[in-house]
């Protein structure tokens, strides 16, 4: 895809899911992320909360449908909260089929990661460089 | 030998047992974890039925693969992609045979629980329903009688123990003193074992 404002070829970029027992800290968390990252805006970032009634848990098609529409062929990394959220998304990968080549599972914290995974993303890193600077937010302490 | 009719009642067996128990689980959940535990695996037990009547696979692998594919989708908690990976992979272990000895069954399970170990990274003593389906593989040569007693047992078992892993591990030794809900559920699809089994 051209992008003819800034007079280069813009990379494919890669796709963030968040995935978190509740819709409301999914949605918060990619906005947050989102807005952190300035020209992130144009990664492309989906959130995937809680259950499809609308209540606490995690939802395979959410996650499923999620990932599906941030894919633009350069890999998926998707960050989870816990419990159900970790262990759906790797049974999903075990399936081998229900998410899009190249979905990764980041073991990173949800907040922090997801901010360093956008702004990474934005840049044109690979999903390498993405899961990277989100695992790296493991390392920052706060006291 | 099993066909795919034993899994299939094996299936209908554990909806009708945990819709029956699903108070009973989720009162067990209420104290160590969320509360919903039983209405998680009646939710996710409830549509593996209605599919299997809607589909009738005709292996047991087949009917297997497609219970734990709908666990994984429907559950909304932990157990949906715990008790999903252990009939999936027990399911593709079976292959695409048309029937399969109670032998080949006992390897086939054993595999999933083995599964089920790696996802959640519980091992026996964890207060898991590991507790429950280790001991039932381990008796399954005895037969399905055995099984079903030791699964109970070993749910049982877990009352003194204190939570390693999930939400009831952070109630620390809090969460000793009480039977844990997922071993508890384990005991019940093992007894759907036998009842399919006509024991």
């Amino acid at each position: 895809m051209s992008n003819e404002s800034d007079g280069k070829v813009s990379e494919r970029l890669v796709g963030i899911v968040l995935v978190s027992h509740s819709a409301e800290v999914a949605a918060s968390v990619a906005e947050l992320a989102r807005g952190l990252a300035g020209g992130g805006t144009a990664v492309p970032v989906a959130p995937a909360g809680g259950t499809e009634g609308g209540g606490l848990g995690t939802s395979a098609e959410l996650i499923a449908a999620a990932a599906a529409s941030v894919d633009r062929g350069a890999g998926v990394a998707v960050l989870t909260d816990l419990g159900s959220a970790v262990l759906t998304v790797k049974a999903l990968l075990a399936e081998g089929d229900e998410l899009p080549d190249g979905t990764r599972l980041v073991d990173a914290p949800f907040v922090e990661g997801a901010v360093a995974a956008v702004v990474t993303a934005a840049t044109g890193a690979d999903l390498a460089a993405v899961e990277a600077a989100a695992t790296e937010a493991y390392a920052y302490r706060k006291t | 030998m099993l066909d795919a009719d034993f899994f299939r009642r094996w299936m209908t067996a554990t909806a009708a047992s945990v819709d029956r128990e699903a108070e009973r689980l989720t009162a067990l959940d209420s104290p160590i974890g969320d509360a919903d535990h039983g209405s998680n695996l009646q939710r996710g037990f409830t549509a593996v039925a209605a599919e299997l009547e809607k589909e009738a696979p005709q292996t047991p692998g087949a009917v297997l693969t497609l219970a734990g594919r709908q666990l994984i989708s429907t559950v909304g908690g932990a157990s949906g992609p715990l008790y999903g990976t252990l009939l999936r992979r027990t399911g593709k272990a079976l292959g695409e045979a048309s029937e399969v000895s109670e032998d080949q069954f006992a390897q086939a399970l054993r595999a999933g629980v083995d599964a089920v170990m790696t996802l959640g990274g519980a091992a026996p003593g964890d207060k898991t329903m590991i507790d429950a389906l280790v001991p039932a593989v381990d008796a399954l040569g005895d037969g399905f009688t055995a099984a079903r007693a030791a699964a109970e047992e070993g749910a049982l078992a877990t009352t003194p123990l204190q939570a390693r892993k999930g939400r009831a591990s952070y109630l620390g030794e809090r969460s000793i003193g009480h039977q844990d809900p997922g071993a508890t559920s384990s005991a019940l699809l093992i007894a759907g074992l036998a009842e399919a089994h006509g024991e």
